[in-house]
């Protein structure tokens, strides 16, 4: 579904990614695992198309279709979509408008069911803004909800876990799997080893490129062993010698 | 001068406010209390008990004096509807309004100019909420399409012990014209004041706003809060005053001035002045271009740009 190939980005003369290959087969949840400043949130904007990134080369073929030189909306409009770790706040912006402006072909009573997915409230919810009264973990679980809403091809959420606090983690990772059984492939970024649990494949990503991509246990593992305790971050382990 | 019969201005009015997206059915269920001012003809004046509606009719407009009852709790809003049809003309509206002790009531005010090319509509008022009376006012304009308005409301409210005024002042459909907008409230000891202003300007509107809270009383509470959206070549200067002048009074200004345009120009002057120690008074202001993360947010969701940036200026003039 998703091939990314030799992708590169330098910024004020900095190589940020780096020759950086990936693959998301339709129906699979993808694990990304990184240190903080390995490039994480930069492969999510080049690949939503955001912040105005821009590949210095490389291709990102979404279903057949390079679509770098396409616009936000209309990757959105292709199937992909993205859940930023910290998201926008947008004054006199509800919920329900929120959700319904993503949601693809829901009733009302789905927004309800969506919100209840990440644990919240509607009656509590739905009027609220998406505005600077909630809390970091309610605007998160409120994006993921859209999400959910939105039923992409492709939903890649970057760093989902940050900001939601350990009861809610469960629900959290509940949702993606049932945004995985809605037939939505999922790019998962995130820096914990137990978010990747419910991925189908792990990659490591060093210095702005995949080091290693497995099962999510072993993989995960690896990361653990190697990558928490690395005195050189982003200076990927050349395991040839 | 075309002059129309008060039938015709009445239906008139009522067409060119449901044409504005208003609903027109509360202008005529008959439990509703109103007020309907044509140019400076009294079209209908229907008070509700707990509730006087007196009014004069001078040259240029009419004079209004609103009491609320010591005690009377208005059920549903009152409805005051001023305008002028014609293309040019001036409307000068004179409003006191007395919410006595223990009232609580709150007036929902359409201003309705849908043909105006040269026309003049002032507002003064003088207002007086009293102790734990609670008055909220929305007042919201509809304008035509050519601009040739000037606008200028201008009001001194007091708030006795305990009271609460909100007032919402929203100019967003059709063009503003010129707009000066001056309100003044004094709080009195734990009394309550909110001020809002919403305005989109487009073309070459002028947009001044001024409001001003001055905390008298002590643990009064006053925020002046402002959301203004140019675009085109309009222009607009918005000034937020709060004084803190008693213990445990609390204030905030808070504007927010968005420029969708590259010749817009937006001003905001935030005063916070404090005289008492014991007070505390904070401002916020935030001028600049519609924020692109929160454009790229709706547009992840599939939204074109266009349409991104239409749902946020809407939902910062909601």
């Amino acid at each position: 579904m998703l091939e990314v190939q030799n992708l590169q980005l330098t910024l004020n003369g900095n190589s940020i990614i780096n020759g950086l290959d990936l693959h998301v087969d339709r129906g699979e949840i993808h694990g990304i695992l990184g240190e903080n400043g390995t490039g994480k949130t930069t492969i999510a904007n080049l690949i939503m198309g955001t912040n105005n990134y821009k590949p210095t080369a490389g291709k990102i073929i979404f279903e057949g279709q390079d679509i770098a030189g396409l616009s936000v909306s209309q990757r959105a409009q292709k199937g992909i979509t993205l859940a930023w770790q910290e998201p926008a706040r947008v004054e006199g912006l509800t919920v329900r408008d929120y959700l319904a402006l993503s949601r693809h072909n829901g009733q009302a009573d789905q927004l309800e069911r969506y919100l209840l997915m990440v644990g919240l409230e509607p009656a509590q919810y739905l009027d609220r803004d998406i505005d600077a009264t909630l809390s970091g973990g309610e605007r998160k679980r409120i994006e993921m909800a859209s999400v959910l809403a939105m039923r992409p091809k492709l939903a890649i959420l970057d760093e989902p876990d940050s900001g939601i606090d350990i009861v809610a983690l469960p629900l959290l990772l509940n949702s993606i799997i049932e945004m995985n059984k809605q037939g939505s492939s999922v790019l998962l970024i995130t820096h914990s080893e137990r978010v990747t649990e419910i991925s189908h494949r792990v990659s490591i990503l060093c210095a702005g490129t995949i080091i290693r991509t497995g099962p999510p246990a072993e993989t995960s593992l690896w990361f653990k062993d190697n990558c928490r305790t690395c005195l050189h971050i982003n200076e990927p382990v050349d395991e040839t010698k | 001068m075309i002059r129309y019969s008060v039938e015709k201005e009445y239906q008139g009015m009522i067409d060119a406010y449901e044409m504005a997206g208003g609903d027109k059915r509360v202008l005529q269920t008959k439990d509703v209390a109103k007020l309907v001012v044509h140019e400076n003809r009294v079209l209908a004046n229907d008070p509700i008990k707990g509730l006087k509606i007196e009014t004069k009719e001078t040259k240029s407009g009419v004079s209004v004096k609103l009491t609320v009852e010591e005690g009377a709790k208005i059920p549903r809003p009152v409805h005051l509807c001023f305008g002028l049809l014609p293309k040019e003309g001036l409307q000068e509206i004179i409003m006191k309004v007395d919410a006595k002790d223990n009232s609580e009531v709150s007036v929902i005010a359409h201003c309705i100019f849908p043909n105006a090319v040269k026309v003049i509509h002032k507002m003064d008022a003088d207002i007086e909420i009293g102790a734990n009376a609670r008055f909220d006012y929305k007042e919201t304009h509809y304008h035509g399409e050519s601009g040739g308005i000037e606008v200028i409301p201008k009001a001194k409210v007091r708030v006795g012990k305990g009271g609460v005024w909100q007032s919402t002042f929203a100019l967003s459909q059709g063009m503003v014209g010129k707009l000066d907008y001056d309100f003044e409230v004094v709080c009195l000891e734990k009394a309550i004041a909110e001020l809002t202003v919403k305005v989109y300007g487009k073309g070459t509107d002028d947009i001044k706003v001024w409001e001003k809270i001055h905390l008298n009383g002590a643990g009064a509470r006053g925020l002046a809060k402002s959301r203004v959206v140019l675009g085109d070549k309009a222009r607009a200067e918005v000034r937020g005053e709060t004084y803190g002048n008693a213990p445990y009074a609390r204030g905030h200004v808070d504007c927010i001035e968005l420029v969708n345009g590259t010749e817009a120009v937006a001003t905001a002057i935030p005063i916070v002045s404090v005289t008492n120690g014991k007070a505390k008074v904070t401002h916020e202001a935030a001028i600049g271009s519609i924020d692109r993360k929160q454009v790229e947010t709706l547009m992840a969701r599939g939204l074109d740009e266009d349409r991104a940036v239409d749902v946020i200026v809407k939902g910062i003039l909601r």
